[in-house]
């Protein structure tokens, strides 16, 4: 029996059993490494998946109807349906609700269709301003000059039982799905 | 005792080997001329960071990454913990001094030409740790969880989500669900504390390790051309013949720079104590006007001044392209002249990204772009504006108040910026044309029309109208007058 050296510096191009058993480990762990992508990816991307799945969106309420009088614009706050032990306050939301008259309103996001901003009413001069870069709405939510390029975002509602609900449960932004529900295109959009 | 200590080291040198390798670090020849205050600059870099690491780990030692109890937490470590307020203010201080000195290595190693062959790589390691150091100051504000982090967060997802096709999802993956909640600030807090941390410790390595290895810049003379083929053996000669050991000749203004900025920050930080936090970072408080850091003031200035049709593109195809010119810079001009003597194109781009940027951000400032939310009630009109009207225009007066018109137009220097100022608007608008901009709006105003009576909009313009200096008369239509004596031939004087 002849011994031969343990590291065989192979120079010829044959796969010797060794390097043949190395490009096997790394295969393997090639394999444990894509076994063990699927649910950190999963993971890291539920947040994505879980919308696209059962979506975000809910019914929730904001107050008896009579607490909105005809012809008014009122600040509301609902909790957002959902809810994470660790939210603490982020979860309460703040939207802007006008009666336009009998069970007709208009739900307007807190979020300024510009960069996000909270808008502030203003009833004397019937319009909504931001204090970010200046954007302002007419009542009716429609984009009145500034930044912004569309109106103001709204909720969809439905009045039941006495009750104002809208369906909410996702941050507005300008290419978020809230949006396209119900953004109608402003009359003075470009 | 010294025999004692001197066997210690020499245990632990049999085992580690490592002062052969040190001692030829800090001994490396480096060219004369770099021992310069020019060259302080990265490594006070380095120390701010070491700063950072220290103050960031002992914050951690109270802060709680919880939407529900980080505010509280930021309080207790400002007021109840011993000593808490001067870390914060220290950390913070820290980021300000780290974005503003990356800023300027940055800039003294492009006008130095450092990036020219050999040194490509260090450039482009440097670009991905400036893009990081961002992201430290971003998600640094984000974890001083108060009113203008939640704002701050609101407008990073309403940037994040104009991406064409993926911008919703990327929105999701960002705030780590639907909305700005827990998961949101958990996500920011791994990726401030763990993930760029991480990252800027292994990239800060093999950017010294480079700076080591290929040599420090040398002072760039005029004339003296960098080429690939011969600038190696010219460098050589710099330092291994004519050079001197960076141990002591050069370390020392190092040295001294580095203890002056942690000195600076120590006393920035005592002097004009911690950032917030502001407001609690409850959404439904919706009386808050959110601004960003001092570092992102120049993007805020550019949000709101750019035309609303060209921010999406300039948002999303901006940042992409500086970013690639910046990578693309050393191997652009990898050789050639390094002295910005002889580079008059690279001193004016370096001047005007700063006069730029200055200028941004002192204009965010004051931000003359947002309407004063409370001017309509808290800043009168100024009493020389009413002496001696008439009933009409301090109606008017009082129209203009309650109608919020003074949150975007100042009269007697209070009041918005948005608009234009009042104070002499009857000299450029006739009282027609004042009518037509109230009632109808234009040029970025709203318009009035559906909020005013006809009563308020007489009393309106007539105040307007009382409103230019007393030497200059109010602007007036000369037609409607010929007009006005046609259509009245008894009162009309002959032409």
């Amino acid at each position: 029996m002849t011994t031969k050296p343990v590291i065989a510096p192979s120079t010829e191009d044959t796969l010797s059993r060794r390097g043949f058993f190395m490009k096997l480990g790394i295969l393997f762990n090639g394999f444990a490494a894509m076994v063990l992508a699927v649910p950190v990816v999963g993971f890291l991307l539920s947040s994505v998946t879980r919308g696209r799945a059962s979506g975000y969106l809910s019914w929730v309420p904001l107050g008896r109807i009579d607490e909105f009088p005809e012809g008014e614009t009122r600040l509301a706050t609902f909790r957002n349906p959902n809810v994470m032990p660790t939210d603490g306050k982020t979860v309460d939301t703040a939207c802007w609700v006008r009666r336009v008259a009998g069970e007709q309103f208009q739900v307007f996001a807190i979020n300024c269709a510009h960069l996000g901003c909270p808008v502030r009413w203003f009833p004397q001069s019937g319009l909504f301003m931001c204090p970010c870069h200046g954007g302002a709405y007419y009542r009716d939510g429609a984009r009145a000059s500034g930044p912004p390029e569309r109106g103001l975002f709204e909720y969809p509602y439905k009045v039941e039982n006495g009750l104002v609900t809208i369906q909410a449960g996702e941050l507005p932004t300008p290419g978020a799905a809230i949006a396209s529900l119900t953004g109608e295109k402003p009359p003075c959009a470009s | 005792m010294r025999i004692m200590i001197g066997k210690i080291g020499e245990w632990f040198e049999h085992r580690l080997q490592l002062a052969a390798p040190i001692r030829e670090a800090a001994e490396h020849p480096v060219p004369r001329n770099t021992a310069s205050w020019f060259y302080v600059f990265g490594s006070a870099a380095l120390t701010v960071f070491l700063i950072q690491l220290v103050t960031g780990i002992l914050l951690a030692l109270i802060y709680v990454p919880s939407a529900g109890e980080a505010w509280s937490s930021l309080q207790a470590l400002n007021h109840q913990v011993t000593l808490g307020w001067f870390i914060r203010a220290m950390h913070g201080w820290g980021s300000n001094f780290m974005v503003a000195i990356v800023l300027i290595h940055m800039a003294q190693v492009f006008l130095f030409g450092a990036y020219k062959f050999p040194r490509e790589l260090t450039w482009v390691i440097g670009v991905f740790l400036l893009l990081m150091t961002l992201g430290m100051a971003f998600s640094g504000q984000v974890l001083r969880f108060d009113q203008d982090a939640y704002w701050g967060l609101g407008i990073g997802a309403s940037i994040a989500s104009r991406v064409p096709i993926i911008g919703p999802a990327v929105v999701k993956l960002m705030l780590g669900g639907p909305i700005i909640a827990g998961a949101t600030l958990s996500r920011f807090f791994a990726l401030h504390v763990f993930v760029i941390p991480g990252m800027l410790i292994a990239f800060v390595a093999l950017h010294v390790l480079m700076v080591l290895k290929l040599g420090i810049n040398e002072w760039p003379m005029p004339g003296r051309i960098v080429k690939r083929a011969t600038y190696e053996r010219e460098y050589h000669a710099l330092t291994k013949q004519e050079g001197a050991p960076f141990v002591p000749y050069a370390i020392w203004k190092d040295l001294f720079f580095a203890a002056f900025i942690i000195l600076a920050i120590a006393a920035c930080a005592f002097y004009f104590g911690p950032f917030g936090p502001t407001g609690q970072p409850d959404p439904t408080i919706i009386q808050t006007a959110p601004k960003p850091d001092y570092f992102f003031l120049w993007l805020y200035a550019l949000l709101s001044l750019l035309p609303p049709s060209m921010e999406t593109p300039f948002l999303l195809i901006g940042p992409a392209l500086a970013i690639v010119a910046l990578i693309l810079l050393p191997f652009l001009s990898g050789e050639g002249e390094k002295s910005w003597k002889r580079r008059p194109i690279a001193v004016i781009t370096v001047l005007m990204i700063a006069i730029t940027l200055g200028t941004f951000t002192r204009l965010a400032q004051f931000t003359p772009w947002s309407p004063h939310m409370n001017a309509w009630s808290g800043d009168p009109v100024p009493d020389r504006y009413i002496h001696g009207t008439t009933a009409l225009e301090r109606q008017g007066a009082l129209v203009f108040q309650v109608k919020q018109c003074r949150n975007c137009h100042s009269i007697g220097n209070t009041g918005g910026q948005r608009g234009p100022a009042l104070d002499s608007v009857a000299v450029r608008l006739t009282r027609d044309q004042l009518i037509r901009q109230v009632i109808q709006g234009g040029g970025n105003m709203p318009a009035y029309g559906n909020n005013l009576s006809p009563a308020e909009t007489t009393a309106l313009v007539a105040f307007l109208e009382t409103l230019h200096p007393a030497t200059q008369s109010p602007a007036r239509d000369a037609a409607r007058d010929l007009v006005l004596s046609e259509s009245n031939p008894k009162s009309a004087t002959k032409p």
